[in-house]
């Protein structure tokens, strides 16, 4: 990170070093507080231009599942934010098969485009990234 | 806090935004502008509107960034630019032009 005075280095600034963000998602949407919390941090690190992927296994497959109905538990229905991440300019949603498959679900009962990888895959993708921030 | 008009009252938080998003109208919205000293014009109701459809699509009030391209996409690049918006919303679109859309404060905006 270089030092800026006064605003004159702002080009070289935020040209800076661009490195891979990796979000990992495991938990229910709702019960707790860290799909939500994770969708927060993701949206805000979006500001800072990195290259950010979001990872979505075990339980935190059913983040993006389609049809949530929140109203009985009295949270608010955070699911068609997830749409809005194409407009950030977040675009690589990665689901494992595996957690896909334990809960019957298929790309079809998910509420964005997302690129199914085998647990194997996800290892292998995560083991590139500069950052890992699990939820 | 919060404001009344024509015996309707409306409920707001410490820094002026609207607690209950479904009671926003258009007579708030007036009331709002004329707090931020806004003028409300034609061009001002297209931000306004066009904010509330991207939260009823979304659930969150967009970043500037993706408010600007957002509106140049559908309203034009003559009007997708932070120099025509702040125009409209001097103290910042994305946090002027939400309260009086009646939208909770975006996200990242501090």
């Amino acid at each position: 990170m270089t030092e800026s005075t006064g605003g004159i280095d702002m080009d070289e600034d935020s040209s800076g070093t661009v490195k891979k963000f990796a979000f990992v998602n495991r938990k229910a949407p709702y019960g707790t507080i860290y799909a939500l919390e994770s969708l927060e941090v993701v949206l805000i690190s979006a500001a800072f231009d990195q290259d950010v992927s979001l990872v979505f296994a075990d339980d935190g497959v059913y983040e993006l599942k389609k049809g949530q109905a929140t109203k009985a538990v009295g949270m608010k229905n955070f699911s068609p934010t997830y749409r809005a991440l194409e407009g950030y300019d977040i675009e690589k949603l990665f689901v494992e098969k595996e957690s896909m498959e334990a809960r019957g679900l298929t790309v079809d009962d998910l509420v964005v485009p997302v690129e199914v990888l085998t647990s194997e895959e996800m290892a292998t993708l995560l083991d590139e990234q500069d950052v890992v921030l699990s939820f | 806090m919060g404001f009344e008009i024509n015996g309707k009252t409306y409920e707001t938080d410490e820094e002026g935004y609207l607690v209950n998003l479904s009671e926003w109208d258009e007579e708030a919205a007036k009331y709002l502008a004329a707090e931020e000293k806004v003028d409300l014009t034609e061009s001002h109701w297209e931000v306004i509107n066009f904010l509330r459809e991207y939260y009823n699509d979304y659930q969150i009030a967009p970043a500037v960034r993706v408010l600007t391209k957002a509106i140049g996409k559908k309203l034009g690049p003559e009007k997708g630019n932070s120099k025509y918006l702040y125009e409209l919303f001097p103290y910042g679109p994305a946090k002027q032009a939400c309260k009086i859309a009646g939208l909770p404060k975006p996200t990242g905006c501090i």
